[in-house]
């Protein structure tokens, strides 16, 4: 790739934060790097990826509504965890989370329990526990 | 308090961060350098390993490798720390600020407040350096952004303490003995040696020159055995590692090809220029094959054929990459 082959293709990813180094050749052909925005097939990709992260936390989100999953599932997924992540960031077992995840046991659970979930995912406790899906 | 931190941007992070560390101390050798003496040329698919239910590919070594690997081959020395308790992590860490001594050391990225919301996710094997403690933030060197960052004492904590696969647990690293002339031309050639050991001759076919091929082989049977979406995921997951923040493009290819050129001088080796010209014409093609994939996920083209000709593409680049690295795994001082 050549130094004003780099592509500047902004699809905001980046949110204005910083800009990527990409090593491409200068007129000697020498080896050096240009700042990019971003690029069209990539951009691309990765809002895929974001799409289908998104339509997990909608379908989450519904089987909370009906009252088959727990707002634990719900914030779990819009915290891109999964089981074992949110084991080791509450210290609960694998095991145990796996039960949280489901409304029946969801109410079940006292504050203390909730409380750890609720920091986890840097929300009030109260949110949590009156079930509501920010 | 402060030193004269330096803080330069580079494309990714361990080079990066093993980069301005070494200059700090008076040895300036650029990124593509440490990515050369460190092997960080790689690379593998292993469809049992996971993340998000896809299949993880990687241009990569393990985190960790490269820096390990350069350190040695300089012949520099590393102080290296975990703690269990994050309270002495960060009593530690203020210690060694007061001394005037830079600290780098792992985090997890998805707490990172500084970085773009897109890329925040639970990756915990990203570098960075910490370099001085002004009015309670912690001032910081992240290879990765344009200009140094602050943190909180409770946001640094929090990242050094991020959870999942590869947590930090505090982890922190300094430099403790740096040598006055480290030889660069030996390091060089014990770096390009190990790259074309582990890109020819690992006998499990996930690696390597053989591992592009495997890869080929799977991304045939991509659209049959897993549908549309899933398939589009799979092969997005590829380019996402090939152009993922930190490779400098193509899958750290053009960053290799950099390192040849330098080292071509380096070592009055004028050959390597040449494989440098070879290395970065393969560096397009992995670009054309993210072009390729991109319009697979778009849904612009025929799927089994699309497949096919994504796997043809890789299949060209393993005999590309096999062919050069036959050729650099001859090389000597």
């Amino acid at each position: 790739m050549k130094k004003d082959e780099v592509p500047q293709d902004d699809a905001n990813l980046l949110e204005g934060k910083l800009r990527e180094p990409c090593y491409a050749l200068d007129e000697n052909g020498k080896y050096t790097t240009v700042k990019s925005v971003g690029w069209d097939p990539k951009n691309v990709i990765i809002q895929d990826a974001w799409k289908a992260v998104n339509e997990k936390i909608e379908y989450t989100k519904e089987q909370v509504e009906e009252g088959v999953l727990s707002p634990i599932a719900y914030y779990m997924e819009k915290q891109l965890m999964d089981v074992s992540i949110l084991a080791a960031y509450t210290g609960f077992f694998r095991w145990t989370v796996k039960r949280h995840l489901k409304m029946k046991h969801f109410m079940k659970l006292n504050d203390q329990k909730l409380a750890k979930y609720a920091d986890v995912f840097d929300i009030d406790l109260p949110t949590l526990k009156n079930k509501e899906l920010l | 308090m402060s030193i004269d931190f330096q803080h330069t941007q580079s494309a990714h992070c361990e080079n990066g961060v093993t980069s301005n560390l070494l200059n700090f101390y008076g040895i300036k050798l650029s990124e593509a350098m440490i990515f050369g003496i460190g092997s960080g040329l790689f690379f593998s698919h292993m469809p049992f390993l996971k993340v998000n239910a896809i299949p993880v590919t990687s241009f990569r070594p393990l985190p960790g490798v490269i820096f390990k690997r350069a350190a040695r081959r300089l012949g520099f020395k590393v102080k290296r720390k975990k703690f269990r308790n994050p309270q002495k992590a960060m009593d530690e860490l203020d210690l060694l600020l007061e001394k005037d001594i830079p600290v780098g050391m792992l985090v997890g990225v998805f707490h990172l407040t500084y970085f773009p919301a897109p890329y925040r996710f639970h990756f915990n094997a990203h570098n960075l350096v910490v370099y001085a403690k002004e009015k309670d933030r912690y001032i910081i060197s992240d290879p990765i952004m344009e200009t140094p960052e602050s943190l909180s004492y409770q946001e640094l904590q929090r990242v050094r303490y991020a959870k999942g696969t590869f947590a930090p647990k505090g982890h922190m690293y300094w430099a403790h003995e740096i040598p006055e002339n480290p030889d660069l031309k030996s390091a060089i050639v014990i770096g390009i040696k190990k790259t074309a050991k582990d890109m020819l001759h690992i006998p499990v076919p996930m690696f390597g020159a053989k591992g592009i091929r495997f890869l080929a082989k799977q991304v045939r049977k991509y659209p049959k055995k897993l549908g549309k979406r899933k398939a589009g995921q799979y092969l997005g997951q590829i380019v996402r590692a090939q152009e993922e923040i930190g490779t400098g493009g193509a899958g750290f290819r053009f960053m290799y090809a950099a390192f040849l050129q330098e080292a071509a001088e380096i070592l009055q080796q004028d050959w390597l220029n040449d494989i440098a010209r070879e290395m970065t014409e393969t560096g397009d093609v992995w670009r054309s094959f993210a072009v390729e994939t991109a319009r697979i996920v778009k849904g612009r083209s025929k799927l089994e054929d699309a497949y096919n000709q994504a796997a043809d593409i890789l299949m060209d680049i393993a005999d590309r990459e096999e062919k050069i690295f036959r050729k650099l795994e001859k090389i000597n001082l």
